[in-house]
């Protein structure tokens, strides 16, 4: 397909601006730039047709099953995108007088009471912006707390194998060291090896529970308390909050800190890579902490303050509003008994489609799972050649988006499969019958396999050359 | 209440009778049953009829302006019709990250259309997908400048104050140095620069500044590449249509706010940060790239690449964890430049300026309002108020404007974008006139 570059004319233009009713201003030469952008000259209807273009090269929950593990694809409810698109929260000054966002501030307030009652915590940041970023600041907060008693020597944080890469990634952009410690077998943590590493010399433990395995750690208490008792904090990450909010709460099972994913629990779009929303809620202890403002209090109205030894900023103003404000709407939607459904029910779609493959398919671990199980394509391989990417692709044919691929690390050719609770028994029975008739090709025709996918708007693309002759835009 | 559940219970029974167990509960059995919450203290679900009121009500709570003169790192500048329906088209918005190429051919063309529009905007060879915002990204940047030998991050006073802050939070987390370059006449002081070490990683202007000051960028490279450091320029990107662009001035790394381009103010967010640089940077940029390849039959295709970089591959040796970034933003601002074009963009930088000095002239010929600074500014700009900032501020918000941002009692920074007609302007010094004679 071209590209926009490649449909502009000389001669197009817009009819946006009105005349300039007051007088020019001219920069001194020396101020302007020497040549202009190349930015496309396109008509409306160009534009139009282009985006349509590519829309229909898109694939979105909206367009089928998405069951993506770890990435909670669920229906995206269209009120909530009616209610951010109000003028009273759409067009609203960052920097308006606090007397005249009230509603926004409310808003907020809502919103960080209702996700601290289902997590367990005690305050709330809404300033990150996506997950990774609640994870930089809320091990931040880990870093502070420590700093703040006059503990400089806790510098290790404490992640398991199976951990999500931003973890690592997050600790260590606060200057952490990493001590990775082995999962068990079934992705739960390994107490004797978790035991061997603790000491005055880490800060935290991060985890993610259920598992990325997508079992519930039974020994969860055991882990956060040996992680307390040896002066440590323990950080959650949120990820995986679908199969468990209204059931249990993270800060009941021990965790002092917690970054949430509205992208993904909360139902709110991810606009295929972002706005997401990553607040950061937290036990008291570390509340003095938290990144300047949060809201408070003053006799008859919400107001900013910093508190009083913030980490800082770590963006400028306030969050990513109008995602918050679908999460809102989505809360008030379900309220509290719809909020465990949910949950419930995501758990049972999961285990039910997991039912479905289980005679065929290897899991990575038996027995019943949260909101997502991992299967194991390793025997696969090795019997027909066919990997985890193969059936991903093949999956592509059929017209369900694959799950999540060769991951967590520790298991070898990992499909990580996420169904949701927003899909039907319909739809998981004949994702169900594409994933088993696939099972089959490989054995039978496995060539069709390495082929596909066929049907799709462009083949296998060549990553290799992609990552080793970078061409990265569009040569004029 | 709603819950979208897609199941009915008669399923929900039969769908456990496959798995093999009796009840829902019985999923749950591996959660330590003290840990088991009965009820949760939250409201009853609503319908959508009524959760659109309380919605509703709490966005009536909020005073909407429809005559804005407050910029200060927020912009209200005109979003064309076609930029709001592009930018709402459902594959966009319920996509995921595009991992699986194949079926997200439109995405990933978007965003490579939106990296070759930042590197024109910004005349640097590579950008990437997006950051958080202006201001991480502008502390993203100086990650990448930063090295064993570099540990000293400076930034110039004038940056925006949220810049300066997440700067220095992002150094604290880094255990990095961190210095605020001081301003004279509202500019960045060069010579100040002479004092500071060899070792420093690199310097972080904004232009125009957050006075809205045009900074001699070009000089401030010069001075911090005598340093062993790097430029970071964070450019307004409106002004980038008519100014130098951080290529031209010897920047190393142009970052900034693209909420100018088709964002709504939405209270702060979600914005755009943009990030692009020099080649020689380019396996430090953080975040998702796209690139151009080919598929199996030789026809051109997108991918998401050069991931070596990136937290899922490279862990706690990543520079950044940025995983999920502002994708359907920067789409948007794709969209937008789009529609404006490069002469539509110039003219809407122009009309900014105008109506700003216009503004400025008409206010300075008040009694008691004089520019603050005397430097070349683009489309904001501080003047005094001879009567409190407060109270000007309260009659022109009476009228429906939402004047200019306070800095002080006495000095408010104002702004003006191509939305604001002669008419709103000549509005806006009457009812300034008015309130300045009440007070004598």
């Amino acid at each position: 397909m071209r590209l926009i570059f490649e449909k502009s004319r000389q001669g197009i233009s817009q009819s946006i601006l009105p005349s300039l009713d007051v007088p020019k201003y001219k920069f001194a030469p020396q101020l302007q730039r020497k040549t202009a952008p190349r930015l496309p000259q396109v008509t409306e209807n160009d534009l139009s047709r282009h985006y349509s273009q590519l829309a229909r090269r898109s694939y979105g929950v909206n367009t089928g099953f998405y069951p993506l593990g770890s990435c909670t694809m669920k229906y995206n409810p269209k009120i909530d995108e009616e209610i951010a698109a109000l003028s009273g929260f759409a067009a609203i000054h960052p920097l308006q007088p606090p007397r005249t966002v009230q509603g926004c501030m409310q808003a907020l307030e809502q919103t960080s009471r209702l996700l601290c009652e289902i997590c367990g915590m005690d305050e709330m940041t809404f300033q990150p912006s996506a997950g990774a970023h609640g994870e930089f600041t809320g091990m931040m907060l880990i870093k502070a707390y420590h700093r703040s008693r006059g503990d400089f020597d806790r510098t290790k944080i404490i992640v398991p194998d199976s951990a999500h890469g931003t973890n690592p990634a997050s600790a260590a952009m606060n200057g952490f060291s990493i001590v990775n410690v082995p999962s068990s077998a079934d992705g739960c943590v390994d107490i004797e090896a978790l035991k061997s590493v603790l000491g005055d010399d880490v800060a935290g433990l991060m985890l993610t529970n259920p598992n990325t395995m997508g079992l519930f750690d039974k020994n969860i208490l055991q882990i956060t308390q040996l992680v307390h008792d040896a002066g440590g904090l323990n950080y959650y990450d949120g990820a995986n909050l679908n199969a468990i909010m209204g059931v249990v709460r993270p800060g009941d099972m021990g965790f002092d800190v917690i970054h949430l994913n509205l992208h993904k629990t909360f139902a709110t779009p991810h606009g295929g890579g972002g706005p997401g929303s990553g607040p950061v809620g937290c036990k008291k202890i570390l509340a003095d902490f938290l990144p300047s403002p949060v809201l408070y209090h003053t006799c008859c109205a919400l107001d900013f303050a910093a508190p009083p030894q913030s980490i800082g900023k770590v963006r400028a103003f306030w969050g990513n509003f109008s995602v918050i404000i679908k999460a809102l709407t989505y809360l008030l939607t379900l309220g509290g008994e719809g909020i465990k459904q949910a949950a419930q029910i995501a758990v049972l779609n999961a285990n039910y489609l997991k039912s479905l493959l289980a005679d065929d398919y290897d899991l990575a671990v038996p027995g019943i799972c949260m909101h997502e199980f991992v299967l194991s394509l390793e025997r696969l391989k090795k019997e027909t050649g066919i990997s985890a990417l193969d059936i991903a692709k093949g999956l592509l044919d059929c017209g369900v988006h694959p799950p999540t691929i060769y991951f967590p690390l520790i298991v070898h050719e990992a499909l990580m499969i996420e169904p949701t609770e927003t899909e039907s028994k319909e739809t998981l029975d004949e994702a169900a019958a594409c994933f088993l008739k696939l099972y089959r090709l490989a054995y039978d025709d496995a060539q069709i396999l390495h082929n596909s996918p066929l049907t799709t708007p462009i083949h296998r693309p060549d990553d290799v050359s992609a990552a080793r002759n970078p061409r990265l835009k569009y040569q004029f | 209440m709603g819950n979208y559940i897609a199941t009915t219970a008669s399923e929900q029974e039969d769908m456990l009778a496959k798995i093999g167990v009796s009840s829902i509960d019985e999923l749950y059995g591996m959660v330590p049953q003290q840990l088991l919450v009965d009820k949760l203290a939250l409201p009853e679900g609503l319908s959508e009829i009524e959760v659109r009121a309380a919605m509703e009500d709490l966005a009536a709570k909020n005073t909407v302006f429809n005559i804005i003169f407050r910029g200060a790192g927020a912009y209200d500048h005109y979003i064309p019709a076609i930029v709001k329906q592009i930018a709402a088209k459902e594959e966009f918005v319920t996509a995921y990250t595009p991992y699986q190429a194949e079926i997200s051919q439109g995405i990933l063309q978007a965003i490579f259309e939106y990296q070759t529009m930042i590197c024109e905007l910004t005349g640097m060879d590579v950008a990437n997908a997006s950051a958080y915002d202006g201001a991480s990204a502008a502390a993203e940047a100086a990650t990448m400048c930063r090295d064993k030998k570099h540990n000293r991050v400076c930034i110039a006073a004038t940056c925006h104050p949220d810049t300066i802050e997440t700067v220095k939070t992002y150094c604290f987390a880094a255990d990095c140095e961190f210095l605020i370059i001081d301003a004279v006449d509202g500019l960045t002081d060069a010579a100040a620069l002479e004092t500071i070490a060899e070792d420093t990683a690199c310097l972080i202007v904004q232009q125009p500044n957050f006075y809205g000051l045009i900074e001699d960028a070009a000089a401030l490279a010069d001075k911090i590449h005598q340093k062993g450091g790097k430029l970071v320029l964070s450019c307004n990107p409106i002004a980038l249509g008519l100014l130098s662009s951080p290529a031209e001035v010897g920047a190393d790394i142009a970052v900034g706010e693209g909420q100018p381009l088709g964002l709504p103010l939405s209270f702060g967010g979600p914005y755009l940060g943009y990030m692009a640089c020099k080649n020689s940077l380019m396996r430090s940029l953080p975040g998702r790239i796209v690139g151009e390849t080919t598929d199996a039959d030789e026809q051109r295709a997108f991918v998401l690449t050069l991931q070596a970089r990136e937290q899922h591959i490279k862990r706690e040796k990543a520079l950044s964890s940025i995983c999920s970034n502002q994708a359907l933003c920067a789409l948007t601002a794709a969209v937008y430049l789009a529609v404006v074009g490069s002469s539509g963009l110039r003219e809407v930088a122009e009309q900014s300026a105008a109506k700003a000095h216009y503004l400025a002239a008409r206010l300075c010929a008040i009694d008691g309002f004089e520019l603050v600074y005397k430097g070349e500014f683009f489309n904001e700009f501080v003047a005094t108020t001879p009567i409190s900032a407060e109270k000007l501020l309260l009659e022109l918000e009476k009228a429906g404007i939402l004047g200019g941002y306070p800095l002080s009692n006495n000095t408010i920074l104002w702004c003006a974008t191509e939305k604001n007609s002669k008419a709103d302007i000549d509005h806006l010094i009457a009812l300034t006139e008015r309130a300045v004679s009440q007070c004598d």
